[in-house]
């Protein structure tokens, strides 16, 4: 709640960048809680339907929670073009899961992005938001879990060691 | 002491992928242990382009060119150029056939022939210095402007320098801006439209990365000229890092007076918001854009009144794309008569009659030189494919360029000698759009290949309006029936008959242009299509229900490296004796023909 009310005011209350409190809510929670978005509809006078059609009409913006860790497979045509379906698959198989699932564990969601802008390095991947790997092989996404899973536990054991 | 060497290193996002920051790091320590710090300067810039070769390291005024720096290259390199003085030999670039390595960036094939004028600071500045572009004589356009023009005179040099939107459609700025100017009110806008939706494009990514300047430059001359005091930059929010480095170029453009209150003194007050954009496609058509921004669903509406009369909350809005505005302050500073004499046609009396400038491109798929380049418009599509992009990889060939995006269309080697405008590329079926190629070896699938780009439409569409919504879905529909082999004559009838409603009927050009890629293909590749349909056959192998795996026994060495990667265990065999695949457990997935180092994989 005070974290919601931090957002509104950051952006001055205003409606018009009910967007942008979008992506911070989305940033904050992994998704947009329904919790938030009542918040928001009583904070800036727009009703809840309205939000609800904001919300659910921009692919960003998910109403369920998002897997810990965001695997995002490239699907742009350059990437496509070489070999991008075969990443996305090897990963559905590798994880269980469809394309824009989460795995019942909720460590990660596999989503397929569109164009990225990094055709040069093109089949690319995602992971979170920012963190872009390049020239990937499916053949190889087996490790590629592997690695980041066992990124995370070293994550996890020194901030519960710090 | 000025640095005798400056070493410019990309952080466009391939190279940064590719660990370039690190290897920045690692050039700062080096040369801080040679003691060479107020002898060498290390940059790290936006996009260099060339994100095939990438981390690029590039050093000034030696004009060295390294590719594919590590950060165990790094003492040699230190060594042997900034202490030695000579290039570094093993980073140098080698062309992909073979041959001499080049040192000197200037006689790469791939920089040879480029212009840069909406590019021109590429590589060569910190995007997050202020300071760096003034230095290149950044601002200086908007000075002049205000403090020598009149709003009428900078509009009459942009009509007349023949300048046309970068976003796609190619609508001549100048007019824009004057009917922008004559709109009524006393609140307008500029908007920057940097939604780059297009898959397989990232021009605008790279000047919103490397030169952020020259877009805020443009806007606020823009603004200027139509008589405007806000603007906003529309950027997708899958560019985190072009947004960063607007927002920062925001912040120091203030802190210097260029943007805000009274700017350079001269009584002119602009300043600019960034938004950013959702993950919908269709928020790049320009009023589901002012939704956008206004906070709503970017629906867009019919445009029998135009954005610069109502646009965003029903204000004039003069809407232009980023390359567009990166233009803008060089046709200032250099003149519309230096600007008009490169490209194709003629301006003087129709601001449609030619294509002027140049165009930035981003050029990728199955080439050699993926990256991104700017050439005089009037290019053919062969010099962009073969001499500046380096062909086809070993062993390809090529079948088809495609262009625009999911608005453009495929075209085939028969037109290769096309030069490259917007009038030209319309008439053969495709269009502009933002300045994305795409080019598809002989292993490519034009039908996999329509599919893709109409399972994108369909998947964007808005869903207003019913022929983009549902024709969409129809196009999709036959497309698959084709793909998978069950597809008849009167399906390819109904197929052409939707595309042609959905581009004459639907409410805004992402429906309008949705069924070039159909139609192209249609044009060009029909005996492929139809091999589909009569022979249930798909010649390039790639649609998966009409093709099978099966391993060549005279070629298979037994490695079993095939075996190992099969994800359903369906491949057989002992070590070192031949091996075969399991037809009915093959899911098709391509695993075996990717690790098999003997070619020893087959698709039929
Ligand atoms: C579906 C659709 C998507 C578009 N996407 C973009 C885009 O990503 N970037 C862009 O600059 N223009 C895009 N446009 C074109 C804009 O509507 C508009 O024409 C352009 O931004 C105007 O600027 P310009 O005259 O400088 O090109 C798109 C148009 C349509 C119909």
């Amino acid at each position: 709640m005070q974290k919601i009310l931090q957002i509104v005011e950051k952006w001055g209350g205003r409606k018009d960048c009910l967007i942008e409190m979008l992506h911070d809510v989305q940033t904050e929670y992994n998704h947009l809680p329904e919790s938030a978005l009542r918040v928001l509809s009583a904070r800036l006078s727009v009703p809840l339907t309205q939000i609800t059609h904001v919300a659910t009409f921009y692919a960003s913006f998910s109403l369920v929670p998002k897997g810990d860790t965001r695997l995002r497979v490239c699907m742009g045509t350059a990437c496509y073009q070489k070999g991008g379906n075969r990443i996305l698959e090897a990963l559905e198989r590798e994880l269980k899961v469809k394309s824009g699932e989460v795995t019942p564990d909720g460590e990660f969601s596999l989503e397929s992005a569109r164009c990225i802008g990094c055709c040069g390095i093109a089949p690319a991947l995602v992971v979170d938001d920012d963190d872009v790997f390049g020239k990937v092989n499916p053949t190889k996404m087996k490790k590629f879990v592997a690695d980041i899973k066992k990124k995370k536990q070293a994550g996890k054991q020194s901030a519960a060691e710090a | 002491m000025e640095p005798r060497l400056s070493v410019l290193i990309c952080s466009g996002t391939g190279c940064a992928s590719n660990k370039s920051m690190e290897v920045m790091d690692a050039l700062r320590k080096e040369i801080a242990t040679r003691g060479l710090e107020q002898e060498v300067e290390v940059v790290q810039t936006g996009c260099q382009g060339f994100c095939a070769v990438g981390p690029i390291v590039y050093v000034q005024p030696d004009d060295v060119f390294y590719q594919q720096v590590g950060v165990k290259d790094v003492p040699r390199l230190v060594e042997e150029h900034f202490l030695k003085g000579r290039p570094y030999k093993d980073k140098l670039y080698v062309p992909p056939m073979g041959g001499m390595p080049i040192p000197k960036l200037m006689d790469i094939p791939f920089f040879k022939s480029q212009v840069l004028v909406a590019l021109r600071n590429k590589g060569l500045i910190d995007p997050e210095k202020i300071e760096d572009y003034i230095a290149r004589d950044g601002y200086q356009a908007l000075a002049r402007v205000l403090t020598e023009m009149k709003p009428e005179q900078v509009i009459e040099c942009v009509t007349k320098s023949g300048l046309r939107g970068r976003g796609g459609g190619g609508f001549p700025t100048g007019v824009k801006w004057a009917s922008a100017r004559k709109a009524s009110g006393d609140i307008k806008y500029v908007l920057c439209n940097g939604d780059e939706g297009d898959p397989g494009a990232f021009m605008d990514r790279s000047i919103m990365e490397g030169d952020p300047h020259s877009v805020l430059e443009g806007m606020c001359i823009a603004a200027f000229a139509v008589g405007s005091s806000q603007g906003y930059v529309y950027v997708r929010k899958e560019y985190p890092l072009a947004v960063q480095r607007i927002e920062v170029a925001i912040e120091q453009a203030r802190e210097f007076g260029l943007l805000g209150k009274d700017i350079l003194g001269a009584g002119f007050d602009f300043d600019v918001e960034v938004r950013r954009g959702a993950g919908a496609f269709v928020c790049g058509e320009s009023t589901a854009l002012m939704a956008s921004i206004e906070g709503n669903p970017g629906e867009p509406r019919a445009k029998y009144i135009h954005t610069v009369d109502a646009g965003l909350w029903n204000r004039p809005s003069c809407l232009n794309n980023v390359e567009t505005f990166a233009n803008v302050p060089m046709i200032l500073q250099r003149g519309w008569e230096w600007f008009s004499s490169i490209g194709t046609g003629d301006v003087s009396q129709d601001p449609w009659g030619g294509s002027k400038g140049t165009k930035v491109f981003s050029i990728a798929g199955d080439v050699n030189n993926t990256g991104l380049i700017e050439v005089p418009m009037g290019t053919t599509l062969r010099e962009i494919v073969f001499d500046i992009a380096g062909g086809l990889p070993e062993g390809k060939r090529f079948k088809a360029v495609q262009t625009g995006g999911p608005s453009g269309g495929f075209l085939p080697e028969s037109l290769l000698n096309l030069p490259v405008d917007f009038d030209r590329l319309v008439e053969a079926g495709s269009m502009m759009g933002s300045g994305g190629m795409v080019v598809l070896g002989h292993d490519k699938c034009m039908v996999d290949s329509a599919k893709f780009f109409i399972d994108f439409t369909a998947d964007e569409s808005c869903g207003k309006c019913t022929p983009c919504r549902i024709g969409s879905k129809i196009m999709l529909q036959s497309l698959e029936k084709i793909s998978e082999g069950k597809a008849t004559e009167e399906d390819v009838e109904q197929l052409e008959r939707v595309a042609h409603e959905v581009a004459n009927l639907s409410l805004c050009g992402l429906g309008k242009s949705a069924p070039n890629p159909v139609l192209t293909a249609l044009r060009y590749f029909r005996d492929e299509v139809m091999a589909h349909v009569h022979e249930k056959r798909c010649p390039a192998g790639e649609c998966k229900a009409l093709i099978t795996y099966s391993i060549d026994a005279g070629k298979c060495t037994g490695c079993t490296l095939c075996a190992k990667n099969c994800p359903t265990d369906c491949i057989t065999g002992e070590r070192k004796a031949a091996h075969a695949i399991v037809t009915d457990r093959c899911i098709k997935c391509g695993s075996c023909k990717i690790v098999c180092n003997f070619d020893a994989v087959v698709v039929q």
